[in-house]
């Protein structure tokens, strides 16, 4: 009886199935949605709120890609992903960009064919340990038992930790950051770790944030960014330089308030906003894309300073500081190559 | 005259193919057969063609490689630095403990649940009744989440126990129910601990002998000897050994002061461990008491009435009489709730219990991204667990039948 | 002598006494507690056992359950109500009901759709499960699949239309041509509804409506306990002709056709359903042609459908072998064909036997539906394990969520089989 479900949307499917062949830009523009891999619910950075819509700083690149490429930053289908399931759901082509907190690192980029296009985020690993132990390094920790979140690279940045400090140590892997959650506040382990952003943003959920201490050492380089498909290069610019704008745009102090003023008409004083706004030069059209595309994405939540104030700045529960994630003009990693 | 002869041989034709019984057999088997060749022709050749696009190939040279990650239960010897085979092979035997664990336990609670669930004691069985309806119509996958959940927050954490001014003082000494485990004393083994064991195994088969000596000279002279004198044979030799031999075996208790993080040495159940037992256990109870007590009403009442006539107490009717006869409808079903005990226990990972599915599945699934290869091994080693179960469960089937003369 | 008679007796009764009633230790209450908790001093301390038991459980229950805060925005503001008192959390319900039944992306102002498919549900499946129930009403039967698909999906409607005329051409065909042989009209009918949707894949594009009376909602955008019900009756329903396919084959004696059949439900037997939806989840899409691209959840169908399959087989195969031998020899000498024995004189009986063996097949896949939840959709478990649990406001809210999970499968699988048990009474023709 109910094959037609199945035969029914088999043939939609065979439908889509004969427009997928072409590339991914083409794609999307005849899907008119954008599909973007996103965490499973992880406040601050991917997490759908109370009526059901997605919200955070990995959310907000997928709506700048939608609104560069589509011209409407809510075209965005969010496909939540574990991570078990991101790579294949990317390199199956169910997902067009995957945006999930996932670490840059040789093998992913190499041995599994993705395409890093940049950071958005410089995190690194840390440990999070209730002050009552009277800990204040992660080397005193010998014979603690530690809750990891699994699908990570953090086991294995654990266990080189412990190994090279000759200390030992009990893991207990958890799926999810609320269960991780538990178990640290129930007492079950020690020690909680995860990326340091992670750990900011799960004490600030805490009763007593006040009662539990972020350990100074970060154990591993976590540059996180979105990633496409290895060879649809294309594609892959897209996305790499609508992100490169996002940063750019602060360098240049164009923000969500000022971008339609500045890219009304070009200033002879600002070459390098009007090339990145589309008033001067075709960098749009270099894409395949039109002369507004960064204007767009930049439209929608504003320049990457903006994003990360609303979603996890110091103003947000999750009040984590820009640190090695601001501008290199501040001190920071933040260094977008020009658009020229 | 006429002479008889051989019918006509019929010449064959093509449409006998599909009409004749003798050849339609051939043609379906012979079309189903290039059915299934086309499919798996196909499916394959997407498959390599999709791994080719993706610049792939299938390879299992991961599994000699380090793992690179730490498991918190193991039975063998494993660190970081082991083989991802080393890390499966871990798995393989978590995944092996904690469902033989279940098994055990789930039948102990399912004969309990199921022959209570049938006493004449009204709030005793409808309390079994609710027990088995609540357990039986809502996911295992929730239940095991709860159980873990419950684990977790109702144990102390370990930090109670330690220190100086511990604020809980462990059970008889030696014992600590934690958030993370159940802390035990373990046992040491000194010089002579061999021959202890020795002696204790030598008298269990002593202590055997007794009992089937007890029954034999009980039948050939309705002579009764003493049969308690069993617990004797088994226990006194080696009690009788270690005091001899000035206790090698000895237990130490697990240390509360070594550490400010964790109980140190003794033996550790694992939280993980403790949280999936207790889960698989009640759960698959509850199914396991709806088979016994199916198994008790397929005995006919007649045995029952016979025996209470011959002047059996209920308890010696329950267990002589209608327990080995109900045994041969609960067995078949009772062995595939194993079979179900071993497939659900790869929802460990819901509770952090380093099963196969959480090591080969899971974490070195995730490290390397070889999706293929691992699920295929995965679905390999389950397939050969039910297949053995199903063997010796059909094995007992053949023993049991009846013998009908 | 009359005389001393009536001198010797004094007197002499003439109606009889009204029975009186039997001692109180005999009657009423006292009676039927010392009958059926306190027989003996070990039922008795059974008995005690049992009252502490629930005693303790409801000492701990109750005072959460009815002291609960019901409005509340957070957590916090929960514990902030409660001041220290024991009480649950209700409020992570009243405000997150929508997604945990709806899942977190189906369109809010839609939410008829599913309730009105599912309300509909009972109808046709009524006339199915209660074969006092007119039989016309299985035409809106043979209608809810389509009709479903249509509200809950969304879309234009000429697709549901489409598969349906699907069905009926090759019912059509079936009919004119099954007079010759039943081969002619299976594999007729088959290839008809395969041209019919062929032709149609290409009209109804073209004539699709721009602006379509219900809104099409992507099948990923479906969650919570829809999708649990979504999957659990689509599943069931297709793999019923499949496991009938597959336990007719294991039963063959054409030994290729057995052996495929036999290695087949073996294998699905033998691995977890979580491995399935590892292959749904991270291998499938290698298997399909490149470029291709199955949702998600129709592919979770798929290896759903193909595990509950092996599964109805093997209860029907047990129907089957439990019919008796004289009914197969009865139909052969009747010189039925294999398709009409099949059909005419095998399966209604076999069918009828498995019914209840079928349920708890189908129970059992329904519970099975949350381990989706692994797998990164937002079922019922999903939604709680993901964006609920992970949400700043509601994070540490366990025992109401799960309470609440439990509570409705609960209802849905309770149902199911006590109305499994009651059809078992109504079958059990034979006097025992």
């Amino acid at each position: 009886m109910n094959k037609s479900v199945v035969f029914g949307a088999l043939t939609v499917a065979g439908l889509a199935a004969g427009a997928a062949a072409a590339g991914t830009l083409d794609d999307v523009k005849a899907r008119g949605k954008l599909n973007c891999g996103v965490s499973t619910g992880l406040v601050g950075f991917a997490a759908p709120d109370a009526s059901g819509e997605w919200k955070g700083f990995d959310v907000a690149v997928c709506r700048a890609v939608a609104a560069a490429v589509l011209d409407d930053p809510s075209a965005v289908e969010f496909v939540p992903t574990t991570g078990k399931t991101r790579f294949t759901a990317l390199a199956s082509g169910e997902i067009d960009m995957l945006a999930r907190n996932t670490t840059w690192t040789f093998s992913r980029d190499v041995d599994l064919k993705f395409e890093f296009v940049g950071v958005n985020y410089y995190d690194g690993q840390g440990f999070m340990i209730p002050k009552e132990l009277g800990v204040s390094s992660a080397k005193e920790l010998d014979g603690a038992t530690v809750c990891i979140q699994t699908g990570t690279t953090t086991e294995l940045n654990l266990a080189d930790f412990f190994r090279a400090n000759n200390i030992s140590y009990e893991p207990v892997p958890i799926e999810t950051n609320a269960e991780a959650q538990q178990q640290y506040l129930a007492g079950a382990c020690d020690v909680y770790t995860t990326d340091a952003s992670g750990l900011a943003a799960t004490r600030a959920t805490f009763e007593n944030p006040g009662d539990h201490i972020v350990l100074p050492e970060i154990v591993s380089k976590e540059p996180l960014g979105p990633l496409v498909r290895h060879g649809d290069n294309e594609w892959g610019d897209i996305v790499r330089w609508t992100l490169n704008a996002l940063i750019s745009a602060e360098e240049l102090g164009v923000t969500s308030t000022n971008v339609a003023g500045l890219g009304e008409k070009a200033n002879p004083e600002t070459p390098e906003i009007n090339r990145l706004l589309g008033t001067e030069g075709n960098l749009g059209e270099m894409l395949g894309l039109d002369a507004d595309w960064a204007k767009r994405a930049i439209a929608v939540e504003g320049n990457y300073g903006e994003i990360f104030e609303k979603n996890i700045g110091e103003s947000t529960p999750i009040g984590l500081a820009r640190g090695l994630n601001g501008q290199w003009k501040n001190g920071g990693l933040l260094y977008s190559p020009p658009f020229r | 005259m006429a002479t008889l002869t051989d019918p006509p041989q019929e010449s064959f034709q093509l449409s006998m193919l599909l009409n004749d019984t003798r050849y339609r057999s051939y043609t379906f088997q012979f079309i189903a057969l290039i059915v299934l060749i086309a499919i798996m022709a196909y499916l394959m050749s997407n498959l390599f063609a999709n791994l080719r696009a993706a610049g792939l190939n299938i390879s299992y040279g991961f599994l000699t490689d380090p793992a690179g990650y730490d498991i918190n239960q193991r039975l063998i010897e494993y660190d970081s630095q082991s083989t991802h085979l080393r890390a499966a092979l871990v798995g393989i035997l978590n995944t092996l403990l904690v469902a033989s664990m279940a098994c055990v336990t789930a039948t102990i609670l399912g004969v309990i649940a199921g022959v209570l669930r049938l006493s004449k004691n009204w709030l005793v069985s409808k309390l079994m009744a609710f027990y088995v309806e609540a357990f039986r119509n809502v996911p295992v996958f929730i239940w095991i989440l709860m159980i873990g959940t419950f684990v977790t927050l109702s144990g102390d954490a370990p930090k109670a126990f330690l220190g100086e001014n511990p604020s809980r003082e462990m059970f008889l000494g030696g014992f600590a129910f934690t958030n993370r485990g159940l802390y035990m004393p373990a046992v040491t083994a000194g010089a002579g601990a061999g021959i202890v064991v020795l002696v204790f195994l030598a008298s269990i088969v002593a202590a055997f002998w007794w009992r089937s000596h007890v029954k034999k000279t009980l039948f050939k002279t309705g002579k009764l000897l003493p049969a308690w004198v069993f617990w004797p044979i088994l226990i006194v030799p080696a009690i009788l050994a270690q005091l001899v031999l000035g206790s090698p075996l000895g237990l130490i208790a697990p240390d509360t002061m070594a550490n400010r993080f964790n109980i140190q040495g003794g033996l550790l159940l694992g939280k993980p461990l403790i949280a999936l037992w207790l889960a698989l256990s009640v759960y698959t109870g509850a199914f396991i008491a709806e088979n016994v007590r199916a198994g008790i009403q397929a005995v006919n009442r007649g045995q029952t009435e016979a025996a209470a006539s011959l002047g059996l107490r209920p308890g010696r009717i329950m267990n002589l009489v209608v327990l080995p006869q109900a045994l041969r409808v609960i067995i078949p079903p009772l062995i595939s709730q194993y079979l179900n005990i071993t497939k659900n226990s790869s929802l460990a990972i819901a509770v952090g219990y380093a099963d196969i599915t959480a090591t080969l599945g899971g974490i070195t699934l995730n490290q390397t991204g070889r999706a293929i290869e691992c699920v295929l091994l995965l679905m390999l080693f389950y397939l050969t667990i039910s297949l053995l179960i199903s063997a010796v469960m059909n094995v007992y089937n053949k023993s049991v039948s009846l013998k009908e003369r | 002598m009359s005389d001393t008679h009536a001198q010797s007796v004094a007197f002499v009764r003439e109606t009889q006494i009204p029975p009186s009633d039997p001692p109180s230790s005999q009657t009423g209450a006292v009676k039927w507690m010392h009958e059926n908790l306190f027989s003996s001093w070990f039922y008795g301390l059974l008995t005690l056992l049992s009252l502490y038991v629930i005693y303790v459980v409801l000492a701990g229950f109750l005072p959460w359950l009815f002291n609960g805060v019901w409005q509340a925005s957070s957590i916090r503001e929960c514990r902030e109500v409660l001041d220290g008192a024991t009480g649950g959390c209700f409020a992570v319900l009243t405000e997150r009901w929508n997604q945990l039944l709806f899942g977190i992306a189906y369109p809010q102002d839609s939410y008829w759709r599913p309730l009105l498919a599912f309300v509909l549900l009972f109808i046709a499946a009524a006339p199915v499960l209660f074969a006092m129930l007119p039989r016309q009403m299985l035409l809106f039967t043979a209608i809810y699949p389509f009709l479903a698909f249509w509200l809950i999906w969304g879309g234009t409607i000429l697709w549901p239309l489409l598969a349906l005329a699907g069905f009926i051409v090759g019912y059509v065909v079936f009919g004119r041509l099954v007079k010759q042989s039943f081969a002619y009209g299976f594999f007729g009918a088959i290839v008809a509804a395969m041209i019919t949707w062929w032709i149609g894949g290409f009209i109804v594009p073209a004539i699709a409506p721009e602006q379509t009376l219900l809104s099409a909602v992507p099948s990923r955008d479906m969650g919570g306990f829809m999708l649990n019900m979504i999957l659990g009756t689509v599943c069931v329903s297709l793999s019923l002709p499949i496991g009938i396919v597959l336990a007719l084959g294991r039963q063959s004696s054409m030994p290729i056709i057995k052996w495929i059949c036999v290695v087949y439900i073996e294998f699905i037997r033998g691995v977890p359903l979580i491995t399935l939806l590892f292959v749904a989840s991270v291998v499938l899409a290698y298997f399909f042609p490149p470029g291709s691209n199955l949702d998600l959840v129709l592919r979770v169908i798929i290896m759903i459908t193909m595990f509950s399959s092996a599964y109805i087989a093997e209860v029907i195969r047990g129907g089957l072998a439990a019919l008796p031998r004289g009914q197969y020899e009865a139909a052969d000498s009747l010189g039925l064909d294999y398709p009409q024995a099949m059909r005419l004189i095998v399966l209604p009986q076999a069918l009828k036997i498995s019914i209840p063996g079928i349920v708890n097949v189908a129970v059992g896949l329904f519970k099975d539906t949350t381990l989706v939840s692994v797998i990164s959709m937002f079922d019922l478990v999903g939604a709680i394990r993901g964006p609920i649990l992970a949400a700043t406001e509601w994070n540490g809210v366990y025992w109401e969520l799960w309470l609440f999970a439990a509570l409705l499968f609960f209802i849905v699988c309770y149902g199911i089989s006590q109305y499994s048990q009651w059809l078992e009474r109504q079958l059990a023709t034979d006097h025992r």
